[in-house]
């Protein structure tokens, strides 16, 4: 018997390049890339071009890894759910023990090539945000607290940050600040899918917070933590990466944010029902606007500090 | 003797095959970008140097 023949079990759903890469959740990656790049770039020290690629590259890949990890855990909950039910694993095209072999596989690789293209700062950072990601949210607290996407949304606030300590080799204040900006950020952006996507979070037994503490309270933090987000962005203005263009950003998005969660708060099921909950989807929409023009008024402040441009606020660092 | 593929597995497989050897020669080229980078910077010691400049 030779290894082919082992192997050549013929399957209905044949799993492509495209499926395993389909594991790395790519379009969270997009996020973690984007964020993680202009971390990079604000930071104060420069970075060899080459070097830098390759951190955003490890920093994606390792974001990629914890969302495999994310997937093998989670593909009971992910088979229920129509908004997942087609990923590789419920999808039938890759098996979960190849999923988590990939993914712990990835973290390993990840996390020692991004200490020895960087430092071990920013890996250290990288394999935390990992941990978290696939260890604290998805098996621990996903399941088990309606806080869930509150905490859980740390690991999305990493990027920036581990882009910074490779740049940088430490943490500084404007790097927790970006980091305070997804994470602060995440709740409101979630619960708000979770209003108009009802049925699929109840039907598999999550305990979002529109299930547990009931709609008029999610409404309610909707509101209190855009509130708490306002306050930390406009705050990243007056440190060393933010600016005019970035306070003038980021007094727009979060103006427009404010009344979306203000009307969002002011509703009842039944006028959102009225509407197909029309002031949930376009804060959700606004929401995904609000954190790539945050971010990307940082890279443009950067930007103009390059050429000699920029211009401080000062304040707080 | 050739390399004719004996199983359709081969051309099953064949997309699945292709992306992995891209990966492997894109790590390739990475890790030696990434070392022509490191030894041509201007703060690089070899191990020997490093030692003899601490002693």
């Amino acid at each position: 018997m030779t290894d082919a023949s082992i192997n050549s079990t013929s399957t209905a759903h044949e799993a492509q390049f495209g499926d395993y890469f389909a594991l790395l959740k790519p379009r969270v990656m997009t996020l973690v890339v984007f964020t993680a790049f202009v971390g990079l770039l604000a930071a104060p020290v420069a970075v060899h071009p080459f070097v830098g690629f390759c951190a955003i590259l490890f920093i994606a890949v390792g974001g990629g890894a914890s969302g495999a990890l994310n997937m093998w855990y989670d593909a009971d909950i992910d088979a229920v759910m129509k908004r997942t039910a087609r990923r590789p694993i419920p999808a039938g095209k890759i098996a979960p023990q190849e999923a988590l072999a990939i993914g712990v596989a990835l973290s390993g690789f990840s996390v020692v090539l991004l200490g020895l293209a960087t430092n071990w700062v920013a890996a250290g950072l990288l394999a935390f945000t990992i941990f978290f990601y696939a260890v604290v949210y998805t098996m621990w607290l996903k399941r088990w607290t309606p806080q869930n996407i509150v905490i859980g949304g740390a690991a999305g606030a990493f990027p920036p940050m581990i882009g910074w300590a490779a740049a940088t080799g430490g943490i500084a204040v404007e790097s927790v600040l970006m980091f305070c900006l997804t994470f602060m950020w995440t709740p409101p952006h979630f619960w708000a899918l979770a209003l108009f996507m009802r049925s699929d979070y109840d039907k598999a037994e999550v305990p979002m917070l529109t299930v547990t503490h009931g709609r008029p309270a999610t409404r309610a933090h909707i509101l209190a933590y855009t509130v708490l987000l306002a306050v930390l962005a406009l705050a990243l203005a007056f440190t060393d990466v933010g600016g005019p263009v970035y306070l003038a950003v980021a007094l727009v998005l979060n103006a427009l944010f404010l009344k979306g969660a203000f009307a969002i708060w002011r509703r009842d099921e039944t006028a959102a029902e009225a509407d197909n909950y029309l002031a949930e989807r376009r804060f959700f929409k606004l929401s995904l606007l609000y954190l790539f023009a945050h971010f990307g008024a940082i890279l443009v402040e950067a930007g103009l500090d390059r050429f000699g441009l920029g211009l401080s606020l000062g304040g707080l660092t | 003797m050739s390399f004719r593929p004996e199983h359709e597995m081969h051309t099953r497989r064949k997309g699945r095959n292709i992306g992995v050897g891209l990966v492997l020669g894109a790590l390739i080229a990475i890790i030696f970008g990434l070392t022509y980078v490191k030894i041509t910077s201007q703060g690089f010691q070899t191990p020997a140097s490093a030692t003899e400049a601490q002693g």
